[in-house]
């Protein structure tokens, strides 16, 4: 053993270095191929379920605009119309039409969606030479009708819709008149507690609302602190103590961000709450420690050279921030606020505690109207008991998805962009 | 080795017709002393070679002379240095029109990333020496041309200055030193990361911009310090050992220190 040459010696820990250089890479190819998996799954999943929220049953029918029963003609002004019982000529047209028994009125009713006397209201208001006439309109179902036909149509029994129920849909069905259309109403409507009529539009104004807050505040200091902390401030004791402050507040938990907004924006400030204002506020919050820290970052990574140069021509410390760190910093400066503002997008936990997390039907049209943004939206119908509030769950999710992915390409596309400059 | 005690400099350290003088210049970072004492005088339209081993303090030095080391927090700076018998380092004198009027040219080539025009058209935009287009067009070409580039880069000068090549960067370093109209012109080992034909280059550059400029430039090269320059000083251990015509530097050395580096026992 001891008369080995160096030579021998070498080719015996080879094979030992071959042997563990492979094995770490087969551990990353497993994490990598585990990590693919895990998201290959949720998004299957999420789809999965999620993809039905986009399609809504509807009924054809012939329905006849009857001005008598309404009480309104043709000339009549949008007043008269939105007073007219579009409700009750619903209900009398299918109990004319399928003639139930007495006792199954009710179950015959419950099968069309509060909508569809909206419906009826709406194309009337647009055209109200309509009345008298007799028209074909696909008429919004109820979601649970909605359901069963999507998911359940040949099942014998049904845990919420009764055998008569069946009956009538299963000859609808089998006439063709129920299909499935666009859900329009999904993006056009705010919330509801009919989970047909409930959209996500209200819930998308306000996050746009909330995070426009939040960029236009958290934009501006965040990159302001960064550039004075980098460049401009005293190296001593205090700035230090800054430093680690922002660095500690970058990984406080979210929900204490919303603690600290209810006791100072909501109780002292008086900022109303639930709105997008107060929720950017506390979302610029946040948000500021990470734009910080990333701007820092960028800033540093500026190269002394440049700055050298600069300084030996004769500019001043403003004229070296401004002309040469900050052009060169800022694709990394604008990578870390939109991470941060991502990060913004799917927070939850500190809106519900500024009362984000209230059940609001309008769409909000300023920062101080109340609203409340898509995570809490989805976290809002994820506890909704009704089927079909899961199926818009899932739908939910499929748009906030859609919209941190558009996000993250604007960040790689903003940084390659401004990185091609040379 | 340590500096040594009582040390006055060897050789014609004074210069008839200063441009710069340097009174008793101590230099420290936090407490490590890296300058000891240094007197000696640029004259104006000279070139003035420094050498010394690495680490002798001659860069560090050369900072001093448009205060760029006031950008390092912990250096500290005793002792006077007069630019036409003014001290640059009075508390009434403003860093930024001493740097217009003392330029620097480093090490590395550092043009700015953006074209070769604003490279050389950014001293003279914040400095507001051009009233109109027309005018800094023409110090951007005369600069280029005393650097001479104009004829490489006259066809692309809106094409990036990093996209030049290593020797033709540093000359753009120079023509943008050069657009601001200095008095003189500092350079901190110009040609290290060059290859020998962008060297014989920059000499020759060196050589046509002493008519106009006083120039101090650091070295590594003995041989560059031989052709570019009519002065030599030498920096041991953060001392000026000794100044004196090149000639007699590289011929018949005063100090034994010197003779010991140019001969190649160390440095």
């Amino acid at each position: 053993m001891t008369n080995l040459t160096t030579r021998e010696k070498v080719e015996r820990s080879m094979k030992r270095r071959r042997a563990s250089e492979s094995r770490f890479r087969a551990y990353g190819v497993a994490s990598v191929v585990f990590g693919l998996l895990c998201l290959v799954i949720l998004f299957t999943d999420i789809l999965r379920n999620g993809v039905s929220a986009f399609e809504q049953t509807v009924m054809d029918v012939s329905i006849e605009l009857d001005g008598d029963y309404l009480g309104i003609d043709s000339q009549a002004d949008d007043s008269a119309i939105k007073l007219a019982n579009f409700d009750g000529l619903v209900k009398r047209h299918f109990d004319r039409e399928v003639q139930p028994e007495r006792r199954d009125r009710r179950q015959l009713f419950s099968l069309i969606s509060a909508g569809a006397s909206w419906q009826l209201q709406k194309m009337v208001l647009e055209d109200p030479s309509l009345v008298g006439q007799t028209v074909n309109v696909a008429l919004l179902m109820d979601d649970d009708v909605d359901q069963w036909f999507k998911h359940y149509r040949g099942h014998s029994a049904h845990p919420v819709l009764n055998e008569t129920q069946l009956g009538w849909l299963n000859q609808w069905a089998d006439e063709g008149r129920l299909h499935t259309n666009f859900n329009t109403l999904f993006f056009t409507n705010g919330d509801s507690s009919e989970p047909e009529l409930a959209g996500i539009r209200g819930a998308i104004t306000g996050t746009f609302l909330t995070l426009m807050v939040t960029f236009l505040l958290s934009f501006p200091i965040g990159i302001a602190a960064a550039i004075y902390l980098e460049e401009f401030a005293p190296r001593n004791k205090i700035t230090e103590f800054v430093e680690i402050n922002i660095n500690n507040l970058a990984a406080v938990p979210s929900i204490t961000f919303g603690l600290l907004g209810l006791a100072i924006f909501i109780n002292l400030f008086g900022v109303a709450r639930s709105t997008p204002l107060v929720g950017g506020l506390v979302l610029t919050l946040m948000t500021l420690p990470t734009i910080i820290i990333s701007s820092r970052a960028a800033i540093k990574a500026v190269p002394p050279s440049i700055r050298e140069a600069a300084y030996g021509l004769g500019a001043s410390k403003m004229q070296v921030v401004f002309h040469h760190v900050l052009p060169l910093a800022l694709p990394g400066m604008l990578t870390g606020t939109i991470i941060g503002m991502a990060q913004a997008l799917g927070e939850t936990a500190p809106l519900l505690m500024i009362g984000m997390i209230a059940f609001v039907v309008d769409v909000p049209g300023f920062i101080t109207d109340p609203s409340t943004v898509l995570p809490v939206q989805i976290y809002l119908w994820s506890n909704g008991s009704e089927a079909a509030f899961t199926e818009r769950t899932s739908g939910a999710i499929i748009v906030l998805l859609c919209f941190l992915i558009t996000m993250n390409a604007a960040a790689v596309w903003l940084r390659r962009k401004l990185e091609r400059r040379w | 080795m340590s500096i040594i005690e009582n040390h006055t400099t060897n050789g014609q350290a004074f210069s008839e017709a200063p441009k710069l003088q340097a009174r008793n210049v101590d230099v420290f970072y936090g407490d490590k002393q890296a300058i000891y004492d240094v007197s000696f005088d640029i004259g104006a339209n000279e070139v003035i070679a420094l050498i010394g081993p690495s680490g002798c303090g001659k860069s560090t030095f050369l900072r001093c002379l448009n205060r760029m080391n006031d950008t390092i927090d912990i250096c500290r700076i005793e002792g006077d240095i007069l630019l036409d018998e003014e001290n640059i380092y009075d508390p009434k004198v403003d860093v930024v029109p001493l740097r217009a009027r003392v330029g620097m040219v480093f090490q590395k080539p550092n043009p700015f990333p953006k074209s070769i025009y604003d490279n050389i058209a950014y001293g003279p935009r914040i400095h507001g020496l051009a009233q109109s287009r027309v005018e800094l067009d023409e110090i951007v070409e005369r600069s280029l041309q005393r650097a001479g580039l104009w004829n490489e880069v006259k066809d692309r000068l809106h094409s990036p200055g990093t996209g030049l090549s290593g020797g033709q960067q540093q000359r753009l370093c120079i023509a943008r030193t050069i657009a601001v109209d200095p008095e003189v012109i500092l350079m901190d080992e110009p040609c290290s990361a060059l290859d020998p034909i962008a060297t014989a280059k920059i000499e020759e550059l060196i050589d046509e911009l002493r008519e106009n400029y006083t120039i101090a430039i650091v070295t590594h090269s003995m041989q560059q310090a031989a052709r570019v320059s009519q002065r030599t000083a030498y920096f041991h251990m953060g001392q000026l050992i000794e100044v004196n015509p090149t000639d007699q530097v590289f011929t018949t050395p005063e100090h034994s220190l010197t003779e010991a580096y140019i001969t190649g026992r160390f440095g």
